[in-house]
């Protein structure tokens, strides 16, 4: 079979267009003479490639693709529109390199055009969608940033002879909605509450059922002494509440006395809160209760202590205990060591806590970590 | 964050020679200078850096916020001249970096000797009897392409360097390049250098500048070198018998002539 090479040229399936490094067109195939719907004359060393592309693409061919081309020989599926007789624009794909001609004068470009419309017109619906995607994510990230902001434990109040020193660090790198939370705030005169507690699950879902607790916890609180009797209600009331999420809670009513106060509590579902005495010996305070939310009619039991000046109460959400290190847990067993190791001071036994539980999982907690920890002023 | 790490500055020549530092412009890196600069190694101190936000810039330090008009960059510069200990120096900018130039050396009048703006235009777009080229629609365009070119951008930067096995040199300089550049950065620095207007600052550079223009530019026309060349009280007029907007790549020879016979005069 005998092929033309001239007519190959001619009637390749794209575009064939040499010029010189200024742009000057110096050789073009019979198709990309149809594409720009020129004649032979009008084109060939009569008009420069980029008088043929559009304005966007005259810059770009300037600033970018010459610059390419010098660098590294050759540009490869650029995106440019030429202008077609009447103005309308044909969107193309260029990939051109350099190459030396046989008589000197400096190298020349080569370059194929391929008409793209179809690629062009999925490309435009892909970007509109990239942004559509772009703008849901900044706004979503932006309502959970939001509503962490309303979620995060606040600090708790001064209260006089009372010393509360708490610790919330969310899960991952913060940016997760979580179900972890603690809040301290006035029940009367002489009485505060302390509550720290656990929402089964994370995300927006967690954390609509999180704020549900901490508010139904501050109504309850005010009408009721009895923390056993709270977490009844409470029980009831995440029951009745379409989401089927569970809680797990303690709270403390503590009262004021002369130098001590006075210590009511309750626990469900939870890590019993951690008491230490004076000397260092660390032991659990109350007794296990069911998780909140799940079984009606359960039973809550009720705990009292006289908190003394020189203890601690510290309580704890499960992010700390099921820490992981390569499977193996931090366990409660580190937690009581280390409060047994620690002085006296909430403040530094907190943060001693939150470091440790950090290195365990080398500073990459996979769950929210919340713990307060009271006591008695002393002075 | 140090100057030298931010911009990625490339220092070299005589320690005691007088600094000459090259500012690349827009859709480049310092590489453009590749042709031009070595020529001055031995009478100068080069110093050579990337625009933040380009090259091999520290991407971290690009803030849309502050970058959004050329005065950051020009604080940039200041800064980077400051931290380098260099004073009497001359500065070579091309394209948007000529008015960078212009930018720093009117906030910083004693920091620089002599200024050299290589293919400048002060306003890009036409207004009146000013003639820069391009309407504000021709800018959307650019914008527009700008976004259609980065779908693919990186990945064909991989078959460019791939492309060119009997060029092994070129993939580390490739690699340093423009096609790197972030898409929301590379289109909002489009904007910023095109949207700028800097013809009233002209007027208040305090030494003598060289204009470099090509009678073919497409990017900064014959009108905006002249205009650039008439506002500026101390100027030196070359014009080189080359096309495009880049003389330093596509006439080198002439490009540095032009500059050395500027700084024996």
């Amino acid at each position: 079979m005998k092929l033309d090479p001239a007519q190959l040229f001619d009637d390749a399936p794209c575009g064939y267009v040499v010029f010189s490094r200024d742009g000057l067109i110096i050789e073009a195939n019979a198709a990309f003479l149809r594409l720009v719907d020129l004649p032979r004359d009008q084109v060939v060393l009569a008009r420069t490639f980029s008088s043929l592309v559009s304005t966007g693409g005259r810059i770009f061919f300037d600033t970018h693709l010459m610059p390419m081309l010098d660098l590294s020989g050759r540009v490869s599926e650029v995106a440019l529109e030429l202008i077609g007789p009447r103005q309308e624009r044909i969107p193309v794909l260029v990939t051109a390199n350099l190459f030396e001609p046989p008589e000197p004068g400096g190298p020349l470009v080569r370059a194929i055009v391929f008409v793209a419309r179809d690629r062009r017109r999925y490309e435009t619906e892909l970007l509109r969608a990239k942004r559509i995607a772009e703008e849901a994510r900044a706004h979503a990230d932006a309502l959970a940033e939001t509503l962490q902001q309303t979620l995060i434990p606040p600090t708790p109040p001064t209260i006089e002879g009372l010393v509360v020193a708490a610790a919330y660090r969310p899960a991952g790198d913060g940016q997760e909605v979580g179900g972890d939370f603690y809040d301290v705030f006035q029940v009367g005169p002489e009485a505060w509450m302390v509550v720290l507690g656990d929402v089964c699950g994370k995300g927006v879902q967690a954390a609509t059922v999180t704020s549900f607790v901490r508010h139904t916890v501050r109504a309850l609180a005010m009408q009721l002494t009895d923390p056993a009797e709270l977490l009844s209600h409470l029980d009831t009331a995440l029951s009745e509440h379409p989401t089927d999420r569970f809680v797990t809670l303690v709270a403390l009513r503590l009262e004021r006395g002369e130098t001590h106060w006075l210590l009511d509590g309750s626990a469900g579902g939870h890590p019993l809160p951690l008491l230490r005495t004076a000397r260092g010996e660390v032991s659990e305070l109350g007794l296990p209760g069911p998780l909140i939310g799940v079984l009606r009619n359960v039973v809550f039991t009720s705990f009292r202590h006289v908190l003394e000046p020189g203890e601690t109460l510290t309580m704890y959400t499960d992010g700390v205990t099921e820490a992981r290190r390569e499977g193996e847990l931090y366990g409660a067993e580190r937690l009581i060591d280390l409060l047994a190791r620690s002085d006296s001071d909430p403040h530094s036994m907190t943060a001693a806590i939150v470091d440790e539980v950090l290195e365990f999982q080398d500073g990459n907690p996979r769950d929210d970590i919340a713990i307060v920890t009271v006591a008695a002023r002393g002075d | 964050m140090s100057v030298t790490r931010r911009h990625h500055v490339i220092v070299s020549g005589p320690e005691d020679a007088q600094p000459m530092v090259f500012a690349h412009g827009f859709g480049c890196d310092q590489s453009m200078w590749r042709l031009v600069a070595p020529t001055f190694e031995a009478t100068h101190r080069v110093v050579l850096f990337d625009l933040v936000g380009s090259g091999k810039s520290d991407l971290a330090a690009y803030d849309p916020a502050r970058y959004d008009r050329l005065d950051q960059h020009a604080a940039d510069l200041i800064e980077l001249c400051r931290e380098l200990g260099l004073d009497n120096v001359i500065f070579v900018g091309h394209s948007v970096s000529a008015m960078i130039g212009v930018l720093a050396q009117i906030a910083a009048p004693d920091l620089f000797d002599k200024l050299v703006l290589v293919g400048p235009s002060a306003c890009y777009i036409d207004d009146g009897a000013y003639v820069g080229g391009f309407s504000s629609s021709d800018i959307d365009d650019l914008l527009e392409l700008m976004d259609s070119n980065h779908l693919g951008w990186q990945s064909s930067l991989a078959s460019v360097v791939m492309g060119t096995p009997e060029r092994p040199e070129l993939e580390g300089e490739l690699e340093a390049s423009f096609c790197r550049t972030r898409p929301d950065i590379a289109r909002q620095f489009a904007g910023v250098t095109f949207l700028s207007d800097n013809r009233s600052d002209l007027a208040r550079v305090t030494v003598p500048a060289l204009v470099i223009q090509t009678r073919n530019d497409a990017i900064a026309p014959v009108s905006a070198g002249e205009f650039v060349r008439d506002s500026i009280p101390a100027t030196t007029y070359a014009l080189i018998d080359a096309s495009g907007h880049c003389p330093q790549l596509s006439a080198p020879e002439p490009t540095t002539a032009a500059i050395e016979a500027f700084l024996r005069s």
